[in-house]
């Protein structure tokens, strides 16, 4: 069942951060470790996207396992016939909840599904996605510019999926963006992270969080996104379509705190040569020397 | 005529937003709905006395699993 305490936010007014401390899986992750994105602070670092889900239930579940509390939904034509709704879902799971402009090929279009979100669910957040290329869903990276300032400009707090690319993060953030969203590999393609260097860089570029979006396959690569130094990961494919999505969805909340501790304890040199970890002294000799 | 959520729509009798909701089956305070008319949001508040032109392309949009 979803725990209330756990998915309130803590905030300088309540203080609350009990909960945290209750759950086996935080127990190694200091209380303190929040993660604030334009003045929300949320406990999970992990985001989940809400997309091929089997069901309504399965994705209920799904958002328990993963202890997300934020999830994107996106935004389509109202069908008569659909069955259950999502919102209540939601709302039930007490998640926060993310719209995207997911299918957006222009500005014009994301702005105004910005703006289309912004009136059904009473949020300014918008996971803004411009698309370029229909066979990869590789980001259009000047239309993506040009509505990520339109939207600052309106009030948005943006957080816009991108190439992985450090220039444009930063120019990105220059116009107001209050996160950046680079893509590990292509979404729904599960090949991880294809340039790791490049995540690195863009952590040193930018001051606002990293979000890894797209291209998360297994629970290892929301690990390397975490020690490569990103805030969060944003995982949805990878959960929902794995052959057991409340394992996976498990398997990524852990995924995700270990690359976090592992990030902060600070990794070892990588070494051409073995250096022994046991001690060269007081070895025992077996047998006579010459 | 007009186009709601694609599909050709003729005689809206009620030629206002609220009036094509009730198409969908959609009271005017449904929640987790938008309404844009030819590209343009057309605000909650303005519903109910939003007239619709001939020949406009209405989406209703709400909250679909994604991304």
């Amino acid at each position: 069942m979803a725990d209330p305490a756990r998915r309130q936010s803590a905030t300088p007014e309540n203080g609350h951060v009990s909960g945290v401390s209750a759950d086996p899986l935080a127990a190694g992750v200091p209380p303190a470790d929040l993660l604030t994105i334009a003045g929300r602070t949320l406990h999970s670092r992990l985001l989940l996207g809400t997309g091929g889900f089997a069901s309504l239930e399965l994705l209920a579940e799904s958002i328990r396992a993963s202890g997300s509390e934020l999830v994107t939904v996106a935004l389509r034509r109202v069908d008569p016939q659909a069955e259950g709704s999502l919102l209540d879902v939601l709302d039930r799971e007490g998640v926060e909840l993310l719209p995207n402009t997911a299918g957006c090929f222009t500005a014009r279009d994301a702005v105004l599904t910005a703006k289309l979100a912004r009136e059904a669910f009473a949020t300014d957040w918008i996971k803004l996605e411009v698309i370029g290329d229909e066979d990869t869903l590789l980001p259009d990276a000047p239309e993506l510019l040009k509505a990520a300032e339109l939207l600052v400009d309106d009030g948005f707090v943006v957080l816009p999926y991108m190439t992985d690319d450090p220039v444009l993060a930063r120019r990105l953030v220059d116009v107001g963006c209050a996160a950046v969203m680079p893509l590990g590999a292509p979404i729904g393609s599960g090949m991880g992270i294809r340039n790791p260097y490049n995540i690195g860089l863009i952590r040193e570029a930018v001051d606002v969080p990293v979000v890894l979006d797209a291209g998360v396959g297994t629970a290892s690569d929301a690990t390397l996104a975490m020690e490569l130094g990103c805030d969060a990961v944003m995982v949805a494919s990878a959960v929902s379509r794995a052959q057991d999505p409340v394992a996976m969805a498990t398997a990524m909340r852990y995924a995700v705190d270990a690359g976090r501790l592992a990030r902060g304890a600070g990794r070892i040199p990588r070494r051409t040569y073995a250096t022994a970890s046991s001690p060269q002294a007081g070895m025992a000799e077996f047998s006579p020397t010459d | 005529m007009i186009y709601l959520n694609g599909t050709p729509h003729d005689d809206p009798g009620e030629q206002t937003v609220a009036g094509l909701l009730r198409v969908l089956d959609l009271e005017s305070d449904a929640r987790g709905i938008a309404v844009a008319v030819d590209g343009e949001v057309v605000p909650r508040a303005g519903w109910s006395n939003f007239a619709i032109p001939d020949g406009a392309r209405v989406e209703v949009l709400t909250a679909m699993q994604g991304g």
